[in-house]
């Protein structure tokens, strides 16, 4: 299986500051990756070089030949000024029809949103317009980047869910970047966990036990993720009586 | 043709054709808060005055090639070391300054600086006629032809890089639009006021429009009834036609924030 996108010793300097320094990776057909890394780890500059926006000072960026793909951007400010329904928004920069508008709302769970206007929309609404604008062009790559920042957590655990299953519908691959990483991680295939170069990767089981991984996150983030991961960890001698879901994986 | 003999008929026309360019160019820089941007390419066209008249070239080539300078350089420096703003104010009214000092310098040419600071409509000639349609033609054109990708460049960078649209690139269309219609603009309302036939119907098109196309086009008409209707006022009420036409246009924006205020009350 040839990947979707491969990156080869990608290096990039902004102003003499190195963001990022060799770093390889590649994403094949269909697979969850994940990245995760702490503030200023290059995770956003990561995004933008598979993108295009971000041109690379050293390494090379390789897309399959007309690879598509849907990028959910960060955030989107949209300037109160600018009157624009959810249908006007999912025509740019490319017409499409009123069928396939509808369809991919319905995808991405925004069915009823077609006519409102930008700036009326909840966060939540406004993040399954944007997904559904990346759905539009039938992606073989969807590119999410810390898509679920400004929800609370029933909310993104919501959106995580429905990425699943957009995977599963349109078989797309999925590269995306994100703080919460007890949501994000049970739903992927592969965990990239960066810091200007990548630390570590592998199955997310393997990640959270790997030492880079506990040394960025562990003393990082103090008790939230220690304890999340400990949750992970836990020794099977023990007496619990919540649902471990994750033992079915270990 | 004879209509176009009638002096007001062509200050109507300039003013029509100035107001259509100016409006959909003006909504994009409400949209993307370029107002001073506008400003400063405006004031640095004196400047641009000057150098047409001190090398024997058409003012509009002198204008335009002033306005392209100056935008290219405000997009060039923007973002190394001053803010926007401050640059805009330091190159804006720097060349304001240099301009006004170098038409003094101008011997033999006596030039009435009045009427490029605002504007003399109702000296436009034939020539300037078709140099306004001209130039008001090739905006619009440049406009529709870039209209989808200059949206999408306006909302976010990333998401223009992420559909293969280069935002510089259609920041510097933006810039060349700019460019040409301060250049024809300024035969009309003058350098102080070009960025009021800029802003303020875009401005006042909002309330009423719910996609960017609708509010452009509303801007076209409401840029147009201040250009026609402030000229009938200059005409009867012996103002001058440059700063009547922007009277009339705050005049409409003013009612239609009032107008606004109102809508968005009954829809609750």
């Amino acid at each position: 299986m040839t990947s979707l996108i491969t990156l080869d010793g990608l290096t990039v300097a902004h102003g003499g500051n190195t963001v990022l320094s060799g770093v390889s990776l590649s994403i094949a057909p269909g697979e969850i990756v994940t990245v995760v890394g702490p503030n200023g780890s290059g995770k956003s500059t990561l995004l933008r070089s598979v993108i295009g926006a971000q041109k690379p000072s050293r390494g090379t960026v390789t897309r399959a030949p007309g690879l598509r793909i849907g990028y959910v951007p960060q955030k989107l400010h949209i300037d109160p000024t600018l009157p624009l329904t959810v249908r006007r928004f999912l025509s740019l920069p490319e017409r499409v029809s009123d069928a396939r508008a509808a369809e991919a709302l319905q995808q991405a769970g925004a069915g009823d949103l077609a006519a409102r206007q930008m700036s009326s929309l909840s966060g939540g609404q406004f993040q399954r317009v944007l997904l559904a604008r990346a759905l539009l062009c039938n992606p073989q790559l969807l590119i999410l980047d810390e898509a679920t920042q400004g929800l609370d957590q029933p909310g993104s655990a919501a959106f995580y869910q429905r990425i699943e299953k957009v995977r599963q519908e349109l078989g797309c691959a999925v590269l995306m970047v994100s703080h919460e990483l007890h949501v994000v991680m049970a739903a992927s295939d592969r965990v990239i966990c960066l810091n200007g170069h990548v630390c570590c990767e592998g199955a997310p089981e393997h990640v959270a036990s790997a030492p880079e991984y506990r040394a960025l996150f562990g003393t990082g983030t103090q008790g939230a993720l220690a304890l999340y991961r400990h949750e992970h960890n836990h020794s099977h001698d023990h007496d619990c009586k919540h649902d471990h879901h994750h033992e079915a994986a270990e | 043709m004879t209509l176009l003999d009638d002096f007001l008929i062509r200050a109507a026309l300039a003013g029509i054709g100035v107001a259509l360019a100016a409006a959909p160019l003006g909504c994009f820089v409400v949209w993307r808060r370029m107002a001073y941007f506008g400003d400063a390419t405006a004031h640095a066209s004196i400047l641009g005055v000057a150098l047409a008249l001190s090398f024997d070239v058409s003012v509009f080539a002198g204008v335009l090639a002033t306005a392209l300078a100056m935008a290219t350089t405000v997009s060039a420096l923007a973002g190394r070391g001053y803010a926007m703003d401050t640059l805009l104010g330091v190159l804006a009214h720097s060349s304001l300054a240099f301009g006004l000092v170098a038409v003094s310098f101008l011997q033999g040419v006596r030039i009435d600086l009045m009427a490029y600071l605002f504007g003399d409509i109702l000296a436009v000639g034939r020539a300037d006629l078709a140099v306004i349609w001209g130039g008001a033609v090739l905006v619009l054109a440049l406009l529709w032809w870039r209209w989808s990708a200059l949206l999408t460049a306006t909302l976010n960078p990333d998401l223009a890089h992420a559909a293969g649209i280069d935002p510089r690139r259609e920041q510097m269309v933006l810039t060349i639009a700019l460019a040409l219609v301060v250049a024809v603009a300024i035969k009309v309302v003058g350098v102080l006021l070009i960025a009021a036939m800029l802003l303020i119907p875009a401005a006042a098109a909002r309330p009423f429009a719910a996609t960017p196309e609708r509010m452009a086009a509303i801007a076209a008409l409401l840029g147009m009834l201040a250009a026609v209707g402030g000229l009938q006022l200059a005409f009867a009420l012996d103002t001058p036609a440059g700063p009547s036409i922007v009277c009339l246009a705050a005049a409409l924006f003013a009612a239609s924030s009032l107008a606004g205020l109102l809508l968005q009350r009954r829809r609750g």
